[in-house]
Formats: structure tokens, sequence, C-alpha cells
């Protein structure tokens, strides 16, 4: 069932199958950046029609109310289904082999959280054909959302509430891994940054998450079971939507961008081939914004009225963020001076980054300032700082990383001349859009309006803004078109693509067999795989064990039958309001599919299985001719 | 993952040792627990006893405060140093806490109408 | 290796924390327990807040809704239950694969004890006009403490389901970590309960 060449000989049923049931951490990476690219090209198809219609005053090429669902599906769907996804299909593509692992630490888990995550995504966006998609903002702000008409809303909180829950999952995976996992010799001092990050942002995951399902858990009974928690009539209140929301929003906006620090703190190194500077600082910066971010959230209500304790304690913690975040700026820019730098694609995405968010920081700053909020605050200049943060950051790092980690996650790589022009044009186009709505916003044009009047002095800055966003959807059609070219290139079959590598996953030679490491490596410092090149270890690393049996986990299909179930059962309570007669009835049979699967999961013993040394010898052969992975 | 473990039989002296050992620790947490009904009926009885309110209030939520640590490091064993990963557990469960706590404070006091 | 026959002798000290699986189990329910802190901090910051709350002129408010002595003796069996699960991992230290079924099921009677309290004190409420949909207070009463009683009935099922599955195959290192993970669990349940007891009874009765 197990060696590479009998799935490469698998006909597509049994590949489809293969997928819908495998637990292999490279695979399900694989499955979370198709997912996020597909989301992502969306979310952005939305983005350009809200840019389409604002590039005139008083256009109508959409309606007031489908503006209102373009603007709450492009940032629920960016957030959630494809900046989170993306992220995570790095983490599980290069974490576990950045730690020296074979596997994750619950792969069944691994399994489910992508499939709720993905079933989560798909039931959201059912409702652009049944009835009409959530029209609140991603926020919802419960007085808002409480009272939209239709099921819009619906679709949102269920939705969000099963591929919350899989992100929770996968959340919890990563930290157990990290913690548990690590090859011997890997101390928490020696991890890669990547994976460092990965380990705060799930532990981020872990503790936001839950208060985002107790939101939605109050939206979903407030509007489908007559709950009061939100509806001021019967003693409820609104406010507290606000409150929890942020409690997540906040950190969740850091869930995905210490990821992206992660991953341009691998890539500067390497193409400045010099050693990551301040490497302990570093550490303790990504702690302590994780920290931080928990105490910051009411910074996005400074105007709802906390009274004027309340938005100086919360101004203050937030501009203490920005401290550690500049460490880190501080220690990349010590990392590229005086090296030897290489400008490759990658590369060039982190030069880009750090001054694009660098300016999102700095605006973050001046909004973190409570009085001059009351000013800015839901106008346009909120709309371009979290995009200098977001696309500065976060998009600049997923893209830079899957030129970085094509290699590994593909074994093929992509075009470096189709990248530089993806690359400027969507930079360009990025600043073009984004830079002028700070302008936009200081002259009063507020956010999440669908059309405004002709000469206030806004129609050229719109304009140009509408342009910049055509610029970056150029930028993407050339990063796509070059992945599809790269499907048809020519396999790499190398190790150290880039010939600078520092971190063990460089040290495997692609195409990484399933159980990743034929044996367990010893790492003996920092960076280890440079640190054996420089020693002129052949192989790439040291071993901790010999060659013996691999002990890996089963494939499974219960975590797509898991997901399926909360599917079902989610149409039943939006159906609810309704007064259908079957929605009860379909809540149950979706549950009762979930808790069987997981009773058969608690029954069943489920031991994994042994690779054999024979089998490992010969995986090795058919993968890199005689003599293995040497 | 899933390397044998090694099959080890104690000698009768170890195995006499473990035995006692874990009967001692047994016999503890018993203790605990009478601690902890103790602490229970403590914060029925002040309320009950119908004293002001401004003395039960933090005195209850003091006895919680201890009922809990007791429950998290004598029976959840959070005092194990042999636990796996005791450390990180115990960072993330205060963390954690601390957080809470924030949650507690902000909705006491800035949530009103 | 989960196919070999111990002895007494031959258990190991900690057989919750022998094979790596299990170590992952252990570290992996104990991260899990730290996301149920900051839900359950969420449903009872939230409950606080809206205490008492209700549509104008409400008839119901916390220090005349709730009883102490049914409080008291949910509190008692829910304690004692932490105990029980104590007693039987006592015995799987020692190899006792009896003494962990019996004390196992005796902490399942227990918590079903607790858990027809609860029922009946809810079906109390609603019999007396204090539904779900009551008032924000009643939503946010019967969402923190249903939220607790849910734990208690996904603890049940989950220690039922080892009791079932292992009661031929007798103790060995796959099952012991799944039995420890529960009563971790089991205890957790207990520590969220002394926080509802503490403030949503006590200081619920003094208004
Ligand atoms: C030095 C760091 C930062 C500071 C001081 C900061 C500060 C702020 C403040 C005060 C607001 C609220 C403005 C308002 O609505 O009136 C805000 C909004 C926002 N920030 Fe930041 N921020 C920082 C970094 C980030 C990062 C790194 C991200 C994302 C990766 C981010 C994403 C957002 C988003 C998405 C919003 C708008 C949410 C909404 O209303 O829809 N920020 N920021
Ligand atoms: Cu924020």
């Amino acid at each position: 069932m197990s060696s590479v060449a009998v799935a490469n000989k698998k006909g597509f049923g049994a590949t489809l199958w293969d997928y819908l049931t495998t637990v292999d951490h490279k695979k399900l990476g694989v499955m979370y950046l198709l997912a996020g690219t597909l989301f992502f090209a969306i979310a952005g198809l939305e983005a350009l029609f809200m840019r389409i219609q604002l590039m005139f005053p008083n256009n109508d090429f959409v309606s007031a109310g489908t503006f209102n669902e373009l603007l709450t599906m492009h940032g629920t769907t960016m957030l959630f289904l494809a900046a989170t996804p993306l992220l995570f299909g790095f983490m599980n593509a290069v974490v576990p082999l950045q730690i020296g692992a074979r596997d994750v630490a619950f792969p069944f888990l691994n399994s489910l959280g992508f499939w709720l995550f993905f079933l989560g995504a798909i039931f959201l966006h059912l409702s652009f054909f049944l009835g009409g998609a959530p029209d609140a903002g991603w926020t919802s702000y419960a007085s808002l959302s409480l009272y939209s008409p239709g099921h819009g809303i619906d679709f949102y909180v269920l939705g969000l509430q099963i591929s919350g829950a899989g992100t929770l999952i996968s959340g919890i995976n990563f930290i157990v891994t990290i913690i548990t996992m690590r090859a011997p010799g890997m101390t928490f001092m020696r991890m890669p940054l990547f994976t460092w990050t990965t380990l705060i942002t799930s532990a981020l995951i872990l503790f936001a998450f839950p208060p985002l399902t107790v939101a939605l858990f109050f939206m979903l009974v407030d509007r489908m079971f007559g709950a009061n928690f939100f509806d001021h009539i019967n003693g409820g209140n609104t406010i507290i939507w606000e409150h929890l929301f942020w409690i997540f929003g906040h950190p969740e906006v850091y869930i995905l961008v210490l990821p992206a620090f992660g991953l341009f703190s691998e890539i500067i190194p390497v193409f400045a081939r010099k050693r990551l500077f301040g490497y302990s600082s570093m550490v303790f910066a990504t702690i302590l914004i994780g920290f931080l971010g928990f105490m910051v959230w009411a910074h996005h209500m400074f105007t709802t009225g906390l009274g004027p304790t309340a938005n100086a304690i919360f101004a203050v913690s937030t501009m203490a963020i920005a401290v550690p975040t500049g460490m880190k700026v501080f220690n990349w820019i010590l990392t590229i001076w005086g090296g030897s730098i290489k400008v490759t694609v990658p590369m060039l995405y982190a030069l880009g980054f750090i001054p694009s968010f660098v300016a999102g920081g700095v605006t973050g700053v001046m909004q973190a300032t409570a009085p001059l909020d009351y000013q800015l605050h839901d106008s346009y200049f909120i709309v371009a700082h979290f995009h200098y943060v977001i696309v500065g950051g976060i998009v600049l790092a997923i893209f830079g990383s899957m030129h970085f980690y094509w290699p590994i996650m593909f074994n093929r790589a992509l075009n470096e001349t189709l990248g530089k022009w993806t690359f400027w044009f969507f930079f360009i186009g990025f600043h073009l859009t984004f830079f002028i709505q700070h302008f936009l916003g200081l002259m009063g044009m507020p956010r999440r309006v669908f059309t405004y009047q002709a000469d206030q002095g806004w129609d050229l800055f719109n304009f140009i803004s509408s342009i910049g966003a055509i610029m970056m959807a150029i930028g993407v059609l050339i990063l796509v078109f070059n992945i599809i070219i790269s499907a048809k290139s020519k396999p790499l079959n190398c190790r150290d693509y880039w010939g600078d590598g520092r971190s063990l996953e460089w040290a495997l030679k692609t195409p990484v067999p399933f159980y990743n490491f034929k044996q367990t490596p010893l790492v003996r410092g920092y960076d280890p795989y440079w640190l054996e090149k420089h020693e002129g270890n052949e192989e790439g690393m040291t071993y901790a064990e010999p060659l013996g049996d691999i002990h890996m986990p089963n494939n499974s299909v219960l975590p797509l039958v898991m997901s399926i179930g909360l599917f079902v059962a989610a149409f039943g309570a939006l159906y609810h309001p309704d007064g259908v007669a079957w929605s009860i009835p379909v809540i149950i049979i979706g549950l009762a599919i979930t808790v069987g699967a997981m009773i058969v999961r608690s029954l069943k013993d489920d031991l994994g299985f042994h690779v054999h040394v024979e089998e490992i010898v010969a995986t090795e052969e058919q993968l890199y001719g005689k003599g293995g992975n040497k | 993952m899933g390397h044998d473990t090694q099959v080890q039989a104690k000698t009768k002296a170890q195995f006499e040792y473990e035995r006692h050992h874990n009967a001692v620790h047994m016999r503890k947490q018993v203790i605990n627990f009478a601690i902890m009904i103790f602490l229970t009926f403590l914060a029925f009885a002040v309320v009950v006893a119908d004293f002001s309110a401004y003395f039960i209030k933090p005195f209850i939520l003091l006895l919680a405060a201890v009922q809990v640590v007791l429950q998290l490091y004598s029976f959840m064993h959070m005092d194990d140093k042999k636990g796996h990963h005791i450390g990180v557990i115990q960072t993330f469960v205060w963390f954690g806490a601390v957080i809470a706590f924030t949650f507690f404070l902000t909705f006491l006091t800035i949530i009103w109408w | 290796m989960e196919e070999t026959k111990f002895t007494p002798q031959t258990w190991p000290d900690k057989p919750e924390q022998a094979t790596p699986e299990a170590k992952n189990k252990f570290v992996g329910i104990w991260i899990f327990i730290c996301s149920d802190i900051t839900l359950f901090a969420s449903v009872f910051a939230t409950y606080l807040s809206l205490k008492d709350k209700g549509p104008a002129g409400m008839e119901f408010s916390a220090a005349e809704l709730f009883e102490l002595p049914l409080a008291f003796v949910m509190t008692m069996l829910l304690l004692t239950s932490s105990l029980t699960s104590v007693y039987a991992m006592y015995h799987m230290k020692n190899y006792n694969f009896k003494g962990v079924q019996i004390w196992m099921t005796i902490t399942v009677l227990l918590g079903l004890g607790f858990l027809a309290l609860e029922i009946y004190e809810f079906y109390h409420y609603v019999h007396i006009g204090f539904g779900y949909t009551q008032s924000a207070f009643s939503s946010a009463f019967f969402t923190l403490v249903g939220t607790h009683g849910l734990h208690v009935v996904v603890g049940l099922v989950w220690i039922v389901c080892l009791i079932v599955r292992n009661a031929k195959r007798g103790l060995n290192l796959y099952n012991a970590p799944k039995y420890y993970a529960a009563s971790i669990f089991w205890h957790f349940i207990d520590v969220v309960w002394v926080f509802i007891f503490t403030v949503v009874y006590l200081m619920g009765v003094l208004g």
C-alpha cells in the first residue's frame, strides 16, 4: 500500500481515494495549498468587482446589496479561507521536515482539520447559490447582522463554525507536533524560525478560536433558535459580540502574520548567505508578540464608548506591540547587511516586504492613538493600513515562499523570469492600490461604501486605486501561468535547490519519500544542514539511529465522513428558522454521522503499519537510483 | 513514532518500592480530596450563614482558586516533574488562565448600557 | 509492541507516557484543555455581563432562582467522581485492570447522577417559565451550565466507550494513555464546575 512506485502507477480513482483518505502531512500541505489558491482566486475576483464599481463616482456596475455581499465575502474568504490555508499548506509541508519528524503528532486530526476547513468553506460559498451571501462585513457586528434578512449571515455563522473547528484542530496538532516530535538534538533554541512562528501561531489559534466559536454560537442561537444574547429588548447586548469577535480578531491578524515573519526569516538568511541575525531576540520577539496580541483587542473599539481609561490602556498596549515587531525588522535588515546577497524571486519578495510592512506598522501605531482614531476609524485609512500589513506582509510571504519551497513540495521549480514579472506587477499594483487609500481616508471617504458622489476630490484617487488592483490581478495571472508550466517541466530530483539551504528540510533529496527520513537525523546545532555541509558531510545529516523498520500511520476516510456529517447538520440548522419540518431530523442525522464516525474511530484499534528495511531500500533506489539518498 | 518500548521486569525490591510509593501517593490524594470537600463546605457555609457579601465574595473566590490549584496540581498531576514536557504544559495552562482573567476583567468593567 | 502481555512486574512505571504515541496523547489532551479554558472563559464572562438582564419587568433573578441544596449535592457528586477516577488511575499504575474498570464505572455512575440532577434543574426552570429564550439572562445561564453539561456528556460517552471496548482486551500500552487522557478531561470538568458553583450559584444567591 505504501510504496511510491505503486502510488505513481495508480489510476485516477485510486489517486483520488488516496487524497481523500490521506494522513500524510506533505499531501495535506498540497491540498491546503490548492484549496487556499482556489479561495484566493474567488476572493480576488470579488475584490476586482468592488474596485471596478468604485473606479468611477456614481457607478452602477453592481448594486448596493451585491456590493455588501462582495465586501463581506472578500474579507471573510481572504482571512479564513485563503490566507490561513495557504500558510497551513507551508506549515504542513515544511515544519515536520524542519524538525526531523516522519509525520505530525496526530495525522488523523491533521486530515480532519483539513476536511472541516474545506467543507466549511464550501458551505459558506454555497450561500451565493442559495439566496444570497452574508452582507454584514467580515466583522459581522451583531447590531447589523442580527437583523440581516435571508440566510446569508446563517451561512457565515455555520460555515465559519465548521471551518474554525478545523483550524483549531490543526493548531492543536501543530503545537503537539513541535513540542514532542523534534528529532534528537533539536532543542527549542535550535528550531528554525518558521517552526517557532508556527508554534506561537498555533498557540494563538488555540486561545483565540474558542472565543470566536462562542461568539458564532451566540449568533447562531440568537438568529436560529430564539436566544437573546445580542437582542437589547430582551436584555442582550451587542457589544458582547464586538468584544468576543475582536478578542479573536486581533490575535487572528497575528496568527496570519507570524508565519509570514517565519517564512521571511527562512528566506532572508539563505539568500543573504549569512546566519540569521539575532536568533534569540527573534524568538523572544515572536513570543512577546503572541502574548501582547491578546491584550490589545479593544483598539478596534475605541469609538464604541469604552471610556477614556480603557481607551488609554488599550492604546498603550497596542503601541507596545510595535517594539518586538521593530526588533524583528532590525534583525532582518542586519541579516541582509553585509551579506553576499543573491536577488532571486523569493529574496525579491523579502526585500519588498520589509518597507511595505513597516509602512503598515506605522499607520497601525497612528491608529493606536485613540483620539486620532476617532478621525481615522471606519475610513479608507483603515483599509490602507490593514492591506499594507496583510498584502505587504502575508501575501508577499506566501508568493515568495511558493517560489522558495516549490522544489521541496513538488520537485519542480517555478520560473524565475516569470516570477520577477509577477513580483513587479503585483508589488507596484499593490502600492498603487493602497498607498493612495491613506489619503482617501484622510479626506474623509468612509470604508464599506458602494459608491460616492463626484467632485469631492476622490475621483482620481479611486481611479488610480482601481488601476493598481488590475495590475495586481495581472501579476497573479502570470503566477498561475508560471505554476501551470512548472507542472509540465522536468522533475528536479536534487537536494538543496537554492544551493544555500541552512535548515533540515534542504538536506532531503526531492521527491521526499512518504516517511521523510529513512533514519532520524541527529541535530548538532542551529542551521543543521549548513553545519553538516561545512563539515563536508556528503549525506547532509548525521543520523541518530541505524536503518530500521519505520512505523507509519494508516490512511482513513473517517475525517471526511465526520466533516460531511457536520456539513449536513449545518443545513438543518440553517433552515430551522423557516419552520421546515425536516430541519431537526437533518440536524440529528448529520450529528449522528459525525458522532458515529467518532465512535467507530474510538472502538477500532488503529496501530498503523511498519515499513520494513527492504521496502525502504527499494523505495530509495526507485526514487534516487542505486545507493539511495546519498 | 512507535518504536518498541523495552519490556523490562522490575526487581522485587523495585517492584515493592513502587507499589508502596503508589499507595502513599494515593493516600495523599485522599487527603487532598478531604481538603477539597472541606473547602466546598466552607464556601456553602459562609453563604448560608449570611455573612456580609463584601466578605463572602472575595472569600469564596479565594476558596475556588485554592481548590482549582489543588485539582490541577494533585489530581491532574501538573506537579509531576517527570511528566512529559510538563513545563511547557504549565506555561500553556497559566497563559490561558491569564487570558481568561482579562476576559472577566473587561466584561465586568467596560460592558455597560 | 501493543500485543505484548504485561505482568505487574513488567508494567512500566508511567504507562500513560511509555510510548511516543502516549506522550503525544498526554501533551495533546492538555493542549486541548487549554483551548477549553478560553472557551469557558468567554461563555462565563458573557454570563456575568448578562446576569439578571432581561425584558423590562422580568421577575426572574439569580437570587430568587437558584437553590443551594441542589447545587451542593451536584457539587459533591462531581467532586467525588473526580476522586474515583484518581482511584482508577492508581489501579492502572499497579496493572490492576479490574480495579480500573470498577472505579471508572463508579465514576460514570456518579457522573450520571450529576447529569440527572442537572436535567431535573433545567426542567424545573423551563417549567416555571424560565426557558432558553425567555431573556438574555436565561440564554446565558443555560448556555454556560449547558456547555459544562455537554462536556459531562462527552466525558461519559468517552469513558463508557473505553470501558466497553477494552473489557475483553485488558490493559496495554495502547489503551492506558486513553484512560489517562479521559481522566484528565474528567478532572477538568470538575475544575470548571468549581467556578460554576462558586460564581453562578453561590454568588448568584447573594444577588
Ligand atoms: C504595529 C502593529 C500594529 C498596530 C499598532 C495596529 C493597530 C491597529 C488599530 C488601532 C486598528 C483599528 C483601527 C480602526 O478600526 O479604527 C487596526 C485595524 C486593523 N489591523 Fe492593525 N495594527 C498593527 C499590525 C497589524 C497587522 C500585523 C495586521 C495583520 C496581519 C493588522 C491587521 C489589521 C486589520 C485587518 C484591521 C482592520 C480590521 C477591521 O476593522 O476590519 N494590523 N490596526
Ligand atoms: Cu488589531
